[in-house]
């Protein structure tokens, strides 16, 4: 997996809110069929980042390169025809609708201007089944009826549905009791065995060295590190978090003295 | 913490991921929201229900988790009439069966356009108002002949509103056709402007139409002129809620209605099996068509007796106004659930932020919820004057709007927004007119009317916040 280069690219990437400097020099790489952890605390960059992928906060400056062509993501509809996808933290799925509506809403199958129910139905069921979700118990469940940890699912079963390349993820787990999370994170790692590149947003270092292949450590608007989660340890990755350097890794020490 | 996977190695093998799986299935217990749910431990994603049995046990789990759909008002209905039938006896006359349709019908129509505001969580306090706005401009139309009449710029300007036809020797009375298009484009305007003030302006639609339900009232009240009042001779307008269908067209009327539901149903369910889906099962469908038919014909056979047993003048059939509510609620109904737009309502009414992320354009179906709810209410304006034969500053106000709110709250729409259907008008027209209607026959005064239906909406606005509030808990 490893040979194959990044799906997505960003290299030098600067962004400012005013007078405010968010993003110093970001680079910061997804790669197909792995799960990249970005891990910050608040205030760090993360979800500015993330809005850069998404074009909502397009960048002021940087290179940013998607498949190995150089793209700039202006709009989140440019983001959205490249194939990425956000889940939210905040879940965006309605719950008054059902499992289909929700994972079709705004981009519903129509045959001669009508709805195509059976045709959503089944699509909805082969990505819910694909992905081995085996908790819910019909797709005709209203949401409002699921648990936290289904929801979680079946707002990232609808990025899957749109055959997109790359999902990022923020915060899947932040709600979520032991149990569901333990399911979250294994559909975060299905996703990524299905050859999509996975960015996953979390405080959690447990989640993150259970289910991630790198971490990217950001600290005051830079990234810090980028390592393979099999090399590193809990207390660097809070060391790296907290203090931005942790051993040879990180920032060099004069930089924050 | 059981670790579903090594997150480093292997995880193409399709073991790996069997084993991914193993855990989380065994850890379901508390993945599901509903404790009375059986827990689905194997991947099912479509739970048919098996047979009538199972199909009761599925509606009784939906009832339990808090969507009673029209369960409260079809009860509510069936106590009242039960009641007011045992009281007086006048109730249950072919006569007073079909006042209680004709009475309905405008709130009826009315409240079928709240529907579409109150999915949205929004409230259109002036749809009465509106109507009355008008039903006076139809019945100015109609009496003057004319669309626009006086001085403009200068030049005496007149247009008028006859517009006779003849084509291959079919004479088309159009005379009634340009005010009522003018009446209706009336309704259309009013939505878009009160639409505009909410979607594009911001301003909460509750004091937008609260400020345009005084401001039509007095248009109407300008038009008609204090204590004055324009009259209808139009027999097509006046005969949509006095006049009535042939008793062979009645009869025809309730075949095609129950033909066409019970074919659409067979179509759909045969259409899902076709495609491999869970469907309903078959003692269902027929169940449900069997019903309408029960429904159906019966009150054809009811409404075609006279029911004017004492006068010399014959009055039966089903009156014209049913078939316009029939096909209003039809049509709605198909709007509302079978295409796209009608879906982005309820994604509006449920989580307007989460509709916005997925590319609905949120503002234009604010603004077209206006524009239906007002067109409707045109409608309502229309139904309005046919029915007195005239209109007075009185038309559309008064406790118009509150009947038409209460209907769609009784009929089981939600205020919160996001839940309702067209069919929640028609059945809470039918529980307010009955109420209306039952405490008039036994003697109430207006007063008691009014504090009974105000009773009644705040029962049915309980069982609203109530049932809310078992989904969500």
């Amino acid at each position: 997996m490893d040979t194959a280069g990044p799906i997505l690219q960003m290299r030098g990437i600067n962004k400012s809110f005013g007078a405010v400097h968010v993003l110093h020099d970001v680079d910061f790489d997804v790669y197909p069929g792995e799960v990249t952890a970005l891990i910050g605390d608040n205030g760090a960059g993360k979800s500015t980042l993330i809005k850069t992928i998404a074009g909502i906060h397009p960048a002021d400056s940087g290179e940013i390169t998607f498949e190995g062509n150089g793209v700039s993501l202006t709009s989140p509809r440019t983001a959205a025809a490249l194939g990425i996808e956000i889940v939210y933290q905040d879940l965006a799925l309605c719950d008054n609708l059902d499992i289909v509506q929700n994972m079709f809403l705004g981009r519903e199958a129509r045959r001669f201007w009508l709805l195509d129910e059976p045709t959503m139905e089944q699509r909805a069921r082969e990505t819910l089944s694909s992905l081995s979700v085996r908790t819910v118990k019909s797709v005709r469940q209203l949401v409002s009826s699921l648990s936290g940890g289904q929801r979680q699912t079946v707002a990232i079963a609808k990025a899957v549905l749109w055959n997109s390349k790359v999902v990022i993820l923020d915060e899947p787990t932040a709600a979520l009791g032991v149990a569901q999370t333990a399911q979250v994170l294994a559909l975060v790692r299905r996703l990524a065995d299905r050859g999509l590149g996975v960015v996953l947003i979390s405080h959690n270092m447990n989640d993150v060295l259970q289910v991630a292949d790198r971490v990217c450590a950001m600290f005051l608007g830079r990234t810090v590190a980028e390592v393979k989660s099999s090399e590193t340890t809990h207390a660097q990755l809070v060391e790296l978090i907290t203090a931005g350097r942790s051993g040879d890794l990180g920032l060099p020490a004069e930089v924050h003295a | 913490m059981n670790a579903p996977t090594d997150s480093s190695e292997a995880a193409d093998s399709p073991d790996a991921s069997e084993a991914a799986d193993a855990p989380d299935a065994s850890n379901a217990p508390d993945t599901s929201a509903t404790p009375d749910a059986p827990v689905a431990s194997d991947f099912s994603l479509d739970a048919a229900p098996v047979g009538f049995k199972g199909a009761f046990t599925a509606y009784v789990a939906k009832i339990r988790s808090g969507d009673l759909g029209p369960l409260p008002a079809l009860l509510g209905f069936v106590v009242l009439c039960s009641y007011f039938a045992w009281k007086s006896d006048v109730f249950l006359t072919e006569r007073n069966l079909a006042n209680l349709l004709t009475q309905s019908s405008a709130t009826i129509v009315i409240a079928m356009g709240l529907v579409f505001v109150l999915l949205l969580g929004e409230i259109d306090l002036s749809a009465g108002s509106s109507a009355g706005v008008c039903a006076v401009i139809l019945a100015v139309q109609l009496k003057t002949g004319e669309v626009v009449s006086g001085t403009y710029f200068g030049q005496d300007i007149t247009i008028s509103s006859k517009l006779d036809i003849s084509i291959l020797g079919i004479h088309v009375q159009s005379s009634v056709f340009i005010p009522v298009v003018c009446a209706l484009a009336a309704g259309a305007a009013i939505g878009t402007f009160t639409g505009f003030l909410v979607a594009r302006v911001g301003i909460p639609s509750f004091v937008v139409t609260l400020a345009l339900f005084l401001a039509w009232q007095g248009v109407v009240l300008k038009i008609v002129g204090d204590g004055g009042n324009v009259g209808i001779k139009n027999d097509w307008v006046n005969g949509i809620v006095n006049s009535n269908l042939s008793k062979q067209a009645g009869w025809v009327f309730a075949g095609i209605c129950v033909g066409c539901y019970a074919a659409l149903s067979v179509a759909k369910k045969l259409g899902r099996i076709r495609r491999g889906l869970s469907s309903s099962p078959w003692i269902v469908v027929i169940a449900k068509s069997l019903g309408l038919a029960a429904l159906a014909f019966p009150a054809v056979y009811v409404l075609n007796k006279n029911r004017n047993a004492a006068g010399l003048k014959v009055l039966e059939g089903v009156p014209k106004v049913v078939v316009l509510i029939v096909v209003l609620g039809v049509v709605l109904t198909f709007v509302l659930t079978n295409t796209s737009f009608g879906r982005h309502f309820y994604a509006v009414g449920g989580n307007a932020e989460a509709a916005r992320r997925a590319g609905i354009n949120v503002k234009s179906i604010r603004m077209s919820a206006f524009v239906i709810c007002s067109t409707l209410a045109a409608i309502g304006g229309i139904v309005l004057a046919s029915r007195l034969n005239s209109v007075d500053p009185q038309t559309g106000g008064g406790n118009q709007l509150l009947f038409a709110v209460a209907a769609a709250v009784i009929g089981g729409t939600s205020l919160f927004g996001g839940r309702g259907k067209v069919r929640d008008a028609i059945l809470g027209g039918l529980v307010v007119a009955v109420i209306d209607n039952g405490l008039g026959l036994l003697g109430y005064d207006a007063g008691s009317k009014f504090v009974a239906t105000g009773l009644v909406l705040l029962v049915a606005a309980s069982v609203d916040a109530l049932s809310r509030k078992t989904a969500t808990r």
